[in-house]
């Protein structure tokens, strides 16, 4: 800190407004707990496919016998999965660095906010109308998401870097190479990491893109499904689990930009579709304009009023129940996300579930946390019906798995600490074990419910009511304007959603803590 | 000539020093000397302030050396000199350094001893080498004007005085924070005493008696 020529007059410790006063947690715990039995009867969790029993026995079938063969692409899939993975997020660090460069600026934190607010499968949603369905539009979709999350996580790394080497330099080293020597440098182990893991979330990103026509893993299990080709989507959810697990094998750092080199090879070989200037101008100059005013007379008042009705029917006939819905499953999925966390965690931990016990316990976790959740709504939208049913369990089950597994592995880490004659079973669990992971489980729990709000609202692309549902429907139906105005109101929920989190944290008094290196 | 007039200095909401009035004139070696927490660091940074404004070329050994741990010794003292290169000399240099540039810093590690060291990281060096390396890199930036906040603390008496020899050779004007007297004493052309927020007392060197020194470091 410079030293300032400024005195200050000692105050008095001001009251602490109501609002900045610690909650009780576990005052909030049973206020939580009441809301989702709430939430529950607002919800719509019925079971609406016709024979869940037997979709569920077909697929298990096609568990004990999964037909590799059923794909006849199966070799292009995989190989067009990790092109795109690697080559979109590549471009997307790329990008996101360059703008992590100017993250002072405001117009660069607002535009980093808007890239990663749009989901991928939302942007893939738009450039396909432009390009068609071509693995090009699905390194473009990731690239677009990944370029805002790249700029703020680089940009917060360089804020936090070390001043003292550029302010040790002559002038202070305000000029490029002092940024380049005395920051960027020693910044890039940081980049490098965090790139690395970036990737591996890009794999899952990509496979799953294929759910809404791309060429990867995802459109071989749509289609397989559709088919009723049980045997074909097991064996693709066998591959997508076998390319995930292993990737501790294959994923080596040193090998990363060989791997990076290789897919941008690839897709300059690649067909770009048909891309067309006047295709994209067409789309953000035309389509996009909202149709009362596309070619009105905006000074005539009949325009505005029309534009006014557009609006109004639009938000309350699909913004507001989109967003109700949003939240519905994002809060139960929330809540039950905390459950199985806390009910889970103990399958790991040696001294309660026994030697042979926790070994089972992490296979169930390591297949849980595995899953990309998007696929696993799926096959649970197929097996129940399109209700938020799926949705809630898939999330609440992904998200609290990840969770277990790193509040399990503290858990495990602490018992050997403990007081000789600590007690052992329901007493370990309940004294010892929990009020001692407590606070770092909250912190994750925040940080996942961010997540979960964030993939609900795209879990409509499923058939689930959110607003990602009225997206797609408006798209299917190429009515661009009003997709562009729910994307907007996709990008205004997830503001608020962190902003009400940020809040409740603070009075809370816990951080938000990184599930890294979980995706 | 930098000079502060009448100044109180704060670090954050605390102040360290009050009306402060110090003129350096050029051609000076002055030492401050005080108990740590006296505000010899504060005072440093606010003589920096007002040098740079008055367009003095200031060259730095800040007190925590503020190198680059990842980067090789020869790259960090190459940093002292980076605004005087164009960013794409100074990016090829990071690849790989100009023979005349590696010549040019191997002698000055050479006379700092630590010329086998040029291409380790500077994580990998010791504390004492660590410092040694700021030092050189202010060495290399060159000026008008020094200012080192304890630059030889974590030399042994052996090295301790040649250093900072080296050091203050290269400079017409420096202003140093020292804790050893001795040092001081033999190197510096006027000494300034910081204590209790103030400056106690700010004499040409041999015309301090021993009760001034006393008076400093007394509880």
């Amino acid at each position: 800190m410079p030293p300032t020529s400024t005195v200050s007059t000692p105050l008095e410790p001001p009251r602490p407004r109501r609002r900045d006063r610690p909650l009780r947690r576990l005052q909030v715990v049973w206020i939580a707990l009441t809301l989702a039995a709430l939430a529950l009867f607002a919800a719509d969790l019925q079971v609406s496919a016709p024979s869940p029993g037997a979709v569920l026995k077909a697929l298990a079938l096609g568990f004990a016998r999964p037909d590799f063969l059923a794909l006849e692409n199966l070799g292009q899939a995989l190989l067009l999965t990790l092109t795109v993975a690697f080559g979109g997020v590549a471009i997307g660090a790329a990008a996101g660095f360059a703008m992590a460069l100017a993250w002072n600026w405001r117009a660069v934190r607002v535009l980093s906010l808007c890239l990663r607010s749009v989901h991928e499968l939302i942007w893939a949603l738009f450039i396909i109308t432009v390009t068609g369905p071509v693995a090009i539009a699905a390194v473009m979709a990731l690239a677009l998401s990944y370029s805002g999350i790249f700029a703020k996580v680089f940009g917060e790394i360089l804020d936090e870097a070390d001043p003292a080497p550029r302010d040790a330099l002559p002038g202070r080293g305000l000029t490029l190479s002092g940024l380049i020597y005395a920051k960027l440098v020693p910044s890039l182990p940081a980049f490098w990491s965090y790139f690395c893991y970036r990737i591996e979330c890009g794999i899952r990103s990509s496979a799953v893109l294929g759910f809404v026509g791309l060429p990867t893993l995802g459109f071989e299990l749509d289609t397989l499904f559709k088919q009723g080709r049980y045997d074909g989507a097991a064996a693709v959810l066998l591959l997508t689990y076998a390319l995930i697990i292993s990737q501790s094998l294959w994923l080596r750092r040193r090998l990363v930009p060989l791997y990076v080199l290789g897919a941008l090879a690839y897709l300059a070989a690649l067909s770009p579709g048909q891309v067309s200037g006047f295709g994209l101008w067409q789309l953000l100059a035309v389509d996009m304009v909202p149709a009362p005013l596309r070619g009105a007379d905006l000074t005539a008042a009949g325009t505005w009023g029309a534009f006014g009705d557009w609006l109004w029917r639009l938000v309350s006939q699909q913004v507001l129940p989109g967003a109700w819905a949003t939240v519905l499953v994002s809060y139960l999925a929330f809540v039950l996300c905390g459950i199985v966390a806390l009910v889970a965690f103990p399958l790991i931990v040696t001294a309660l579930a026994g030697r042979i016990g926790a070994g089972l316990g992490h296979v169930a976790l390591v297949i849980m946390r595995s899953t990309p959740e998007y696929m696993l709504v799926f096959v649970g939208v197929q097996v129940l019906g399109p209700s938020m049913l799926p949705a809630v369990l898939a999330l609440g089950l992904h998200n609290g798995a990840i969770i277990a597994h790193l509040v399990g592995r503290q858990a495990e880490g602490m018992v050997p600490t403990l007081r000789p004659d600590r007690p052992g079973g329901a007493g370990l669990y309940a004294y010892e074990l929990v009020p001692r992971v407590s606070s770092g489980l909250i912190a994750y729990l925040f940080y996942r419910g961010e997540i979960i709000l964030r993939e609900s609202m795209i879990l409509g692309i499923l058939g689930i009511a959110t607003l990602g549902f009225y997206v797609d429907s408006a798209i299917a139906t190429l009515r661009f304007d009003r997709a562009a105005l729910l994307v907007v109101a996709m990008i205004l929920l997830t503001a608020l959603a962190d902003w009400a989190s940020r809040a409740l944290r603070r009075r809370l008094k816990v951080g938000a803590l990184s599930t890294r290196p979980f995706c | 000539m930098v000079e502060l007039r009448g100044q109180t200095l704060a670090y954050g909401p605390t102040v360290v020093l009050e009306n402060v009035t110090l003129a350096i004139r050029p051609g000076e070696r002055v030492a401050l000397l005080g108990r740590s927490g006296a505000g010899k660091s504060t005072l440093l940074a606010a003589i920096r302030d007002s040098a740079m404004a008055a367009g003095e070329d200031v060259a730095l050994v800040p007190q925590e050396n503020g190198l680059v741990p990842q980067l090789s010794l020869f790259h960090n003292v190459h940093m002292g000199r980076l605004h005087r290169h164009s960013a794409f000399y100074n990016l090829v240099t990071l690849l790989r350094p100009f023979r005349r540039d590696r010549a040019e810093v191997a002698a000055l590690a050479r006379e700092l001893g630590l010329e086998p060291l040029l291409d380790r990281p500077v994580e990998r060096l010791s504390g004492g080498q660590r410092q040694r390396t700021a030092v050189a890199r202010a060495i290399h930036a060159g000026g008008g004007f020094l200012l080192a906040d304890e630059p030889v603390s974590a030399l042994d008496e052996m090295q301790a005085p040649e250093v900072l020899r080296a050091l203050l050779s290269r400079f017409p004007t420096s202003v140093i924070s020292l804790h050893d007297i001795g040092l001081a004493l033999a190197h510096c052309t006027r000494l300034v005493g910081l204590k209790d927020r103030r400056i106690i007392f700010d004499l040409r060197t041999g015309e301090q008696n021993a009760s001034d020194i006393d008076r400093l470091y007394a509880a």
